[in-house]
């Protein structure tokens, strides 16, 4: 991969890290935020967030392979065959998603059992295919690259911040790392607390509808706080 | 044709530069997977005798998890007769190794019941002797799958793992990850005093029975009936072998 980065630096002569640069890169962290704004990657984005160490390895997954896929692809973008465009970007989506697949196996077993089925399920995931699409057929390999990792960082922040929503009140736990709850194994032990004997971790925060409670609430306070988000009409 | 010729020729270049860097990455990681997957399996056994362990097995290191397999752990393939059947003849059966951990639970479960082999994990500690048996049954959505460990006197729960593969975080994943539901099972017995079968009933509602019944996880009613028949139709799959080395 080396060799390659070196290459579109070279492409883009003047500067490689300019204000566009960094606008690609921090843009889809808020104004344009694939989750909250583009309203993409939703399914995985409810499916994923019980812990929050599973958004995470999630999150570190579908950055590399956006990233990695917006490179490939528009390093061949000029020889992609308009025909079949869409089944090029299938199989370069497909190679790198079962690269990660297959890496995360060998590196952390006990998480590639569980998250299974969706480490697979990123090439379905609508953020990749859209940036392809949308971005790296257009442009040249380094803002296609920076474009990419910048949708995959937007798309973590917003898992990340479900996920510990949901394990903090789920489970009265963050990163595993027991805070809460009624039982010695917790930080604060809510039982020797005579004010809150009653308290037991929300199950409903572990099951899927909360996930989407959560993730209405961020649209609507992610629209609030930011003027921009605003619609017109 | 002509007109095509190129687009052909791209997604044939492309197809098998792809093939070949996923083949390629598939052989070179494949004994590290299988390493992994018999590690996580082994881990999961131990976890049914953690009640007998020093430290939760989350805490274990690797090598300690292959220690405690080398010294304290014998294997078993047993066949529904009750007879240990050799490795060889397990080897036969398509598991190359002839262990008990090698058995692939799932393929057994697929063939007729008279056919079937199990795995018997007989774990050591001091001069007891403690009985780690697998069953497997069906869930909600897919299969679930438990290793039961049985004191030495072949009938009391001493400790449990259940795994499955799709059961709702939350609801009937709770059988996994909610460490009190397991712990209900230990003390029960699988026989009464005059050695009728019982097994254990996973009871809707709250158990009735203190020796044969355990909670049902509320909202998880279908999961919890899986349990159930899981436990009571494998549990006396073991009955032949126990009964002859009382």
């Amino acid at each position: 991969m080396a060799d390659s980065k070196t290459k579109t630096k070279l492409d883009l002569k003047p500067v490689f890290f300019g204000k566009k640069e960094k606008k690609l890169l921090l843009d889809p962290l808020n104004d344009n935020n694939p989750i909250t704004v583009q309203v993409l990657g939703i399914c995985s984005a409810l499916a994923v967030t019980t812990l929050a160490t599973k958004a995470l390895t999630m999150a570190i997954a579908v950055t590399l392979v956006v990233g990695f896929s917006n490179l490939l692809t528009s390093l061949l973008r000029k020889l992609i065959p308009n025909e079949v465009r869409m089944i090029a970007q299938l199989i370069i989506i497909a190679t790198l998603v079962t690269v990660v697949s297959l890496t995360l196996q060998a590196i952390n077993y006990p998480m590639y059992k569980e998250l299974s089925v969706f480490i697979g399920l990123i090439i379905t995931n609508c953020i990749v295919m859209g940036r392809l699409e949308a971005f790296a057929m257009a442009n040249d390999p380094w803002t296609s690259f920076l474009d990419g990792i910048g949708n995959g960082l937007g798309y973590g922040v917003i898992l990340l911040i479900i996920a510990s929503i949901r394990e903090l009140l789920g489970k009265g736990a963050l990163f595993g790392f027991k805070i809460f709850g009624p039982g010695s194994d917790f930080l604060i032990n809510t039982q020797s607390f005579s004010l809150l004997h009653w308290y037991a971790p929300n199950n409903l925060m572990v099951l899927f509808p909360s996930a989407m409670f959560v993730l209405g609430v961020i649209i609507w306070l992610h629209r609030t706080w930011n003027s921009k988000l605003i619609d017109a009409s | 044709m002509q007109k095509y010729r190129y687009t052909i020729i791209f997604v044939l270049i492309l197809s098998a530069t792809s093939a070949l860097i996923l083949a390629g990455m598939y052989t070179g990681l494949k004994d590290i997977h299988e390493k992994n997957a018999l590690l996580f399996k082994k881990r999961v056994i131990l976890e049914a005798v953690s009640p007998l362990l020093d430290k939760p097995v989350s805490s274990l290191s690797d090598e300690e998890v292959e220690q405690i397999f080398q010294k304290n752990i014998n294997q078993e393939v047993l066949d529904m007769n009750g007879q240990v059947v050799d490795a060889s003849k397990v080897a036969a059966a398509g598991y190359k190794k002839g262990d008990a951990l090698s058995l692939d639970m799932a393929k057994e479960f697929k063939k007729p019941e008279d056919k079937r082999l199990l795995p018997l994990f007989i774990y050591k500690k001091g001069d007891k002797e403690y009985y780690i048996t697998g069953v497997i049954g069906r869930g909600l959505w897919d299969l679930i799958w438990a290793y039961v460990t049985l004191d030495s006197d072949k009938n009391t729960i001493a400790g449990i793992a259940f795994e499955h593969i799709g059961e709702t975080p939350g609801l009937g994943a709770e059988i996994k990850d909610n460490p009190s539901f397991g712990k209900q099972f230990i003390g029960k017995k699988i026989h009464d005093e005059q050695g009728k079968y019982h097994s254990i009933t996973v009871r809707k509602g709250g158990a009735k029975d203190p020796v044969f019944e355990v909670d049902a996880i509320s909202g998880a009613t279908l999961t919890s009936d899986g349990v159930t028949e899981m436990l009571q139709r494998s549990m006396k799959y073991y009955d032949p072998f126990f009964n002859k080395s009382k």
